[in-house]
Parts: structure tokens; C-alpha cells; sequence
């Protein structure tokens, strides 16, 4: 171990995670192998051991016998200080080795509120944050992950992005960086045949011109780059590479457990909703190889607590035959099964009564609008009917904690929705005076909300954020709408959500306003700890940009968006339909019911979404 | 299996895993190797595995004991082995055992330490270490569960002796382990404290043996 960490790391806060050596970490002979990955997760350890994407990636890369990937995570602050004192250089943890002797720098993105902790990742490094700054072939600097869907923001910080699921694109780019490595190619001769795996995004292929106002004029593509970068996806989700031999921190982290991948995409199509948007086409698991996979998990973790993931996985066909095999073997160990997302309409009690066998916990579902007619404008199929009727079932079988989720701000939201939330809660109290198995243990209702905040290719990247001084007063008008002593309202501070707005949607001019904010100080500013409003307004003011333009102002239907290049399947004219449909209130069917042709299903090759 | 006892190291990256951490670790290995530990009865269920001396983070160990009770009968004689082959990297079982002796008779600890000095000569410093332990008591300012107070070390510390080598100077000795219990970083907190002349730059500590009063080996 380097001596200026051994010297650091009794003074530091939750040392071991930043050691490495935990229990199957993959070690590999640096001497044997020709490419040096870097796999950076621009936020703690405990974030990014608990983030699945990771994990499978980390195993498919390292899969190569050419490559070594390896782990680094952003320091928190007093680990931060303490490198930085000491003139530590960012290393990654298996080898300990610090990042200036690897060959690529790979970005795993989930969060626009992470851009700033790259930077600072990047710096510690000791690289130039600019492509333009770094001529050199290696080490090559990329990004992929769900924010790379609108990769303009930091277009100027990466030499390349990877457009949807990695499993086997970042493969095929490592392929070919290794023989640019052996070949001695330059940087440009590498990114323009990097633009032709599909699925590469290389950003400086694309010159970008705008109008006066501001908005874009034109999307040029040069040197071949295609004109649509077309999101990849694994066509053979049932037999896509799952790592059955997770790392196991030696540490907590925040989900400490065996994770199972029930299915992408999702047959919802709520249209605030990007995640149910991009991940699709909908693609399934059998129950067979998920429970042969959950148990080889289990065996080879020792974990006690398996999760069953998806975007809604009470929509998964075979829910009840997966609990049933997955509970065979957990019961007896005293493992837990637990479901992270519920639907009201079709939530089963037989279900959460197997689940409650090992292990009981609070109930949450995301009503997200206070109307039937606001949640028919965004298509959240949930009646107030549905969701009575599952709390009756759940209080009088025991239950007595409730959590309901809403967003204040949604389209043709008005005062009305808002007073709706409460008198919901307020339904729900009385449901549980009628229903509850015993009274006497009290109950708890809580009422949270976020704000709004319209996101690229959902039907509502058109659709303008409210401004911070509008959600707090429709944050005030709920609160002062909740009389019930058991109901409890926490709400979400709503300056995080303004500049995640204009970041989610911003142009390429963003990555000055970034630079600025990261040269001031941010990093790890998705934590309340480290996020600073007014540096992002002064970094706003001195790069000359509007903030107004980037989070509340609504975007032209026939406007060039600066995401336009990226095509991750559904058409922007069902997006568009979409949004109409929410301002006639109407719902859509969900993919089960009738297939909306939205478009996702044409980048599967021969197979069929599971919609 | 109800008196199982384990003997183990903890060296390397490990010695940064917390106690805590290190029982969930120890738990989940225990899974791995396919041995079904005993849980207590009760609302809240949990193995029953207990660590007799918990190890300060960053302090290293040939000699951590631990006990632990199993479900079903077990060879012995395969466990070590097995287990180590699915712990991380730095913990590696050295003896499992029915144990026959109480905690309580646990007295003594013989401890290895490493003084680094960046800019001193290490060679002299050793015999003036010596000499700031012989005195017949050293009361420090020491972190109790009430705040801060005044503690004499001294009467913890059974044998010491140090010996110059390469860059540093190392300590050999044998402390209290219980009743009183000595945190071996407090010989250095000592020196910050009394003579900072003497201070080392750094110091890492290593548990080498376990002994009762008698001073004979405890296992």
C-alpha cells in the first residue's frame, strides 16, 4: 500500500472503502494484460457497489483476457482533503495503482448531479478535463449510462459516449482501443472508427450551430459519423451475461444485497417517466434463470437479502413462480425477499404475505398526482379505488406504515390536484379506522413530494419546469391542506431539482457552466451536503447562460433538440402523441393491453418485446 | 455445535474493516462455505458470533479469536481452511476448536509496533523510548465514555522493549488485554502527548499472542 494512504486512512471516515481487496474482486497479472481500464463511478463507494450496472459491466469488461478493469469511486470530503494534502493521485482499489498508468477512463453516468464529481474525478486523476486537451490516443475518456441519453453537457469532457446497455458494445469498443493501442493509432483516426460501432456517440464528430435565440440550428455530422446514434440494447436478455460472483464490500453500502434483473423497459408508459422510456424494448428473464441465478448469487456471496429489480416488477409474468422458487431456498436460511416498487392496481396480498414470511416492511407506492384526472394527463393507470382497496387488504393484515409519492408541478397540475393529495391521505387514514387489524399499534402515513422535472426523450421534454418559488408555494398549499395528526408531509428541496432540470435538457454551452461550478468547489453535489444553489447561479451568470432558458422555458414542438441525435428507439412522434394525450387528459393502454407501436421494438433483431 | 472458537489474522488492506463490518463479513463467509450458523431466538433473530478482543481499524492481528456456535456437527479439522479460501483478502483462519477457557481468563496481549520517523534518526531514539516507559507512571488525557479524563497507562504495560531497525524503531511488548484494556495507539498518544520529541510520524501496531495471568498461551 502506498504510505501516504496508510498514513491518511486511520484519520478518515469509513476507511474501508477505500482500500479494495474485498471478497471477489477480480485481480489480474498487469503485466499480462494490454489494456488498463479504469472504471469510475463519479460518487461514493457506497453508491456505486450498490449499483447493478456496475457490477455487470465490471464483470463482462473483465471477461476480456486483454483487458483489467478495475473500481474507483469519488472520495468523500474528508478523504478528499486528506489525498489532496498529501498530493495522493486518484488509484484505482484493486491494484491500488493510481490512474495515470491505465489506458481508458470509463464514466458509469446515472445522474446529471454527478457531472461536477467527473471533473473532479478527471483532476485527480491528473487529466486534462477537455478532449481537446488530451491529444494523446490514451487514455481514452468515456462515458456511458442513462444520463448519456443527453450527452450535450458534457460533450466537451469526453472523447466518446456509449449509448444504452454496455454489455456488449463496451466490449467491442475495448476491441478495437486494443488494437489502436498495438497499432499506434492517433486520437482522431481511433474516435472516427470508434463513431461506426453502433450505439458510439463521439461527440466532436458533430458540429453544432444555433439560432439567435439561442436554441440549435443544426446537427452536422462529420468524417461518417452517423446522423442517428441508435442506442444499443441486448437482444438476448434471458441469456445476457450476469455476474453471478459479485464483488462483496467489506463494508456497508447502501443496497447490501443480492440484485436479480426481472426485465427491461417497462409496459407502462407514464409519460413524466424516462427510465420507462429508454430502457425499452421490453425484454424478460425466464423465472427459471432468474432463480437458478438468485441461488448461485446467494451461494457465492453469503448475503442474507435478495431484491427482485425492475422498473415495475409487479408486472412481471411469472412474478409469483419466481417468489415461490426464490423462497424455497431463502426461508430456511433466514433470507430475505423483498420487491423495491409496488403498483397499487395490481399489488397481491398473497404475494406481500409470502414476502412478509421473512421479513415485513412499510408499504410505498408512487401515486404521483392527486387527481383521477392529473394522473390520467401523465398515464399513471392508478384509481384511488385501487389504491384503497390495497391498503384494506394491507391494514387488515397487519400492516400500518404507508408512504405515498407525488410530484408537484406536473403539467396541467392546478390547486385542485395539489388539495387532492391531502384528502387522499386523508381517505387512507379512514381506510385504515375501518380495516385495521388492530388499532391500538396506531398508524403512519407519509406524504412525500419532489418536483417535477421534465426529462429528454419522455413526452414531456417539451413541457417547462415550474419555478422553485411555484413548488414552494404549491408545497405550502399542500401543507396547509394536511390536518391529520398521523399524516406526514416531507417534501424535496427544489433548487437540486431546477439546475438537474437545466442540465437534463442542456446543450453543449453547459459544459462551461459545469467547468465553472466544478472550478469553484462542486463535486458530489448530488448529496445536500456538497450542493451549492448560488455557485450554480454565479456560474450560470459569469458563462453568460440563462438559466430560465435551460429549466423553465418550453421547448418549440418543432424545435431542434439538442438530444436529436440520439435515437434510443421510441419515435419522437409517440412522444409527441403522448403529450397530446395528456392535455385531453386521456390515457393510454399499456403495452399489454395494446401495443402502442412506439417504436422501441424495431431494435430488436427478430425477437419480440415482451410488451 | 454450541463452543466453537476461531482463530484468525487480519492483516493488510483488511485491517481497515471495522468490527462491525468484520462480524457481517465473518457472517456472509460462514454463508459461503455452506456452514449454517446458530441464530438466537427472538423477535429479531442473529448468529450467534462473538469477537473476544475487538481490534482498533487500521490495527493488525495474527492472534483474533472468535466464537461461534453451529447448527450441525462440522469437521474441525477442514474449517480453517475452507473458510479462509472465502474470506477477503487479509483474513486467513488459523485454528478452529471446541473452546475450553472462559473469556474472562484472556489477561494479556503481546503486541509488535512500528515507529516511523521521517526526519529523526531512529537509531538513538530507541533507548530514549525506553526510558520514557520506565518511568513509574504516565497519565494521559484519554477519550472515555464520559469525554475526556486523566488515565494512568502504566500499570497496562507488562513488559516493553525497543530495538532500532531501518527507518523506524520497533516495540515489542505485552499490555493488558482486559480489565484494564490498552489501546496500544495510546503508547503513541502518550508520546504526542508527554514528548513529542519522541512522537514517532507514524506508528502501526500488530497483536501477536493472546496469554492469560499466568502468562501462559491462551487459546
Amino acid at each position: 500500500m502506498d504510505k501516504r494512504l496508510e498514513r491518511i486512512l486511520p484519520r478518515v471516515q469509513k476507511p474501508a472503502r477505500y482500500t479494495g481487496g474485498e471478497y471477489n474482486q477480480i485481480i489480474k497479472d498487469k503485466a499480462a494484460v494490454d489494456i488498463r481500464l479504469a472504471f469510475c463511478f463519479p460518487d461514493t463507494y457506497e453508491i456505486g457497489m450498490s449499483n447493478l450496472g456496475m457490477s455487470i459491466l465490471y464483470h463482462t469488461m473483465n471477461s476480456l483476457d486483454f483487458v483489467w478493469c478495475e473500481r474507483v469511486f469519488a472520495p468523500w470530503g474528508d478523504m478528499f482533503e486528506e489525498m489532496n494534502r498529501a498530493g495522493l493521485p486518484l488509484y484505482a482499489l484493486e491494484s491500488g495503482d493510481s490512474l495515470d498508468q491505465f489506458d481508458a477512463l470509463a464514466f458509469s453516468v446515472g445522474y446529471e448531479m454527478a457531472y461536477t464529481t467527473v471533473l473532479d474525478m478527471l483532476h485527480m486523476a491528473g487529466l486534462p478535463l477537455r478532449s481537446e486537451d488530451r491529444p494523446g490516443l490514451l487514455p481514452l475518456v468515456f462515458a456511458g449510462g442513462s444520463a448519456a441519453v443527453n450527452a450535450e453537457p458534457m460533450a466537451d469532457f469526453m472523447d466518446l459516449f456509449v449509448i444504452g446497455e454496455g454489455e456488449e458494445m463496451d466490449n467491442e469498443l475495448l476491441c478495437l482501443l486494443h488494437r489502436a493501442k498495438q497499432e499506434g493509432w492517433t486520437k482522431k483516426a481511433f474516435l472516427t472508427q470508434a463513431a461506426q460501432i453502433p450505439g458510439v456517440y463521439v461527440p466532436s464528430l458533430y458540429e453544432i450551430q444555433y439560432q439567435p435565440d439561442g436554441t440549435l440550428a443544426r446537427i452536422t455530422p462529420k468524417d461518417g459519423a452517423p446522423e442517428k446514434v441508435t442506442k444499443r440494447i441486448v437482444q438476448d436478455f434471458d441469456n445476457a451475461p450476469f455476474p453471478t460472483s459479485p464483488i462483496v464490500p467489506s463494508t456497508e453500502v447502501v443496497h447490501d444485497r443480492v440484485n436479480l434483473e426481472l426485465f427491461r423497459g417497462c409496459v407502462r408508459g407514464c409519460r413524466f417517466c424516462q427510465a420507462g422510456h429508454i430502457y425499452r424494448p421490453i425484454r424478460s428473464k425466464k423465472p427459471e434463470t432468474l432463480i437458478r441465478q438468485g441461488i448461485e448469487c446467494l451461494k457465492n456471496t453469503g448475503h442474507q437479502d435478495v431484491t427482485l429489480l425492475s422498473l415495475s416488477t409487479s408486472d412481471y409474468r411469472y412474478l409469483n413462480q419466481l417468489c415461490d422458487g426464490m423462497l424455497e431456498y431463502c426461508e430456511s436460511r433466514s433470507i430475505g425477499l423483498s420487491l423495491p416498487s409496488l403498483r397499487a392496481d395490481n399489488f397481491s396480498m398473497e404475494l406481500m404475505q409470502k414476502l412478509q414470511k421473512v421479513r415485513k416492511s412499510g408499504l410505498t407506492f408512487a401515486v404521483e398526482g392527486g387527481s383521477q384526472r392529473l394522473r390520467d394527463a401523465i398515464n399513471k393507470n392508478v384509481t384511488e379505488e385501487d389504491l384503497l382497496h390495497t391498503c384494506a387488504i394491507a391494514f387488515a393484515g397487519g400492516w400500518n406504515n404507508v408512504k405515498l409519492y407525488y410530484m408537484l408541478g406536473l403539467p396541467t397540475e392546478t390547486d385542485e390536484d395539489i388539495v387532492g393529495i391531502a384528502e387522499m391521505a386523508n381517505q387512507v387514514l379512514h381506510c385504515w379506522r375501518q380495516n385495521a387489524a388492530n388499532k391500538n399499534r396506531g398508524v403512519k402515513i407519509t406524504i412525500s413530494t419532489s418536483c417535477f422535472i421534465p426529462k429528454p426523450h419522455s413526452p414531456f421534454q417539451w413541457e417547462a419546469q415550474i419555478s422553485k418559488e411555484e413548488y414552494l408555494r404549491r408545497v405550502e398549499l399542500l401543507r396547509s391542506s394536511i390536518t391529520a395528526r398521523n399524516v406526514t408531509y416531507n417534501w424535496h428541496d427544489a433548487e437540486t431539482s431546477v439546475i438537474e432540470a437545466a442540465l437534463s435538457r442542456g446543450d453543449r454551452k453547459l459544459s462551461a457552466v459545469i467547468e465553472e461550478v466544478w472550478k469553484n468547489g462542486g463535486r458530489l453535489e448530488a448529496w445536500s451536503d456538497y450542493f451549492n444553489y448560488q455557485r450554480w447561479l454565479d456560474a450560470f451568470e459569469t458563462c453568460g447562460l440563462d438559466l430560465d432558458f435551460y429549466a423553465s422555458r418550453e421547448r418549440g414542438e418543432d424545435e431542434l433538440l439538442p438530444w436529436d441525435m440520439i435515437d434510443v428507439g421510441v419515435r419522437k412522434a409517440h412522444l409527441l402523441h403522448e403529450r397530446q394525450q395528456c392535455y385531453a387528459s386521456a390515457l393510454s393502454p399499456d403495452c399489454r393491453k395494446q401495443c402502442s407501436a412506439c417504436g422501441a421494438a424495431r431494435l430488436l433483431k427478430g425477437g419480440k418485446c415482451d410488451g | 455445535m454450541d463452543k466453537l472458537r476461531l482463530r484468525f489474522e487480519k492483516t493488510g488492506r483488511a485491517v481497515y474493516i471495522s468490527h462491525l463490518d468484520l462480524m457481517q463479513t465473518m457472517q456472509r463467509a460462514f454463508a459461503r462455505a455452506d456452514y449454517a450458523l446458530k441464530y438466537s431466538e427472538g423477535f429479531n433473530p442473529h448468529p450467534q458470533i462473538s469477537i473476544l478482543l475487538p481490534l482498533s481499524v487500521g490495527a493488525a492481528s495474527r492472534c483474533e479469536l472468535m466464537d461461534f456456535k453451529l447448527k450441525t456437527d462440522v469437521d474441525l479439522k477442514s474449517l480453517p481452511q475452507r473458510l479462509s479460501a472465502v474470506l477477503p483478502e487479509g483474513i486467513v483462519v488459523t485454528d478452529c476448536y471446541e473452546s475450553q477457557r472462559k473469556v474472562a481468563q484472556l489477561k494479556y496481549l503481546c503486541i509488535q509496533g512500528v515507529f516511523e520517523y521521517d526526519t529523526r534518526e531512529p537509531a538513538p531514539m530507541a533507548a530514549a523510548l525506553e526510558a520514557f516507559f520506565a518511568q513509574p507512571e504516565i497519565v494521559i488525557n484519554k477519550k472515555t465514555k464520559r469525554g475526556f479524563g486523566e488515565s494512568d497507562i502504566k500499570p497496562a504495560i507488562r513488559e516493553l522493549a525497543f530495538a532500532p531497525g531501518d527507518a523506524a524503531v520497533t516495540l515489542e511488548a505485552v499490555i493488558s488485554a482486559q480489565e484494564p484494556t490498552l489501546n496500544p495507539e495510546l503508547l503513541a498518544e502518550a508520546l504526542r502527548q508527554k514528548a513529542p520529541e519522541l512522537a514517532p510520524d507514524f506508528a502501526r501496531f500488530t497483536r501477536i499472542e493472546t496469554y492469560d495471568a499466568n502468562m501462559e498461551i491462551y487459546r
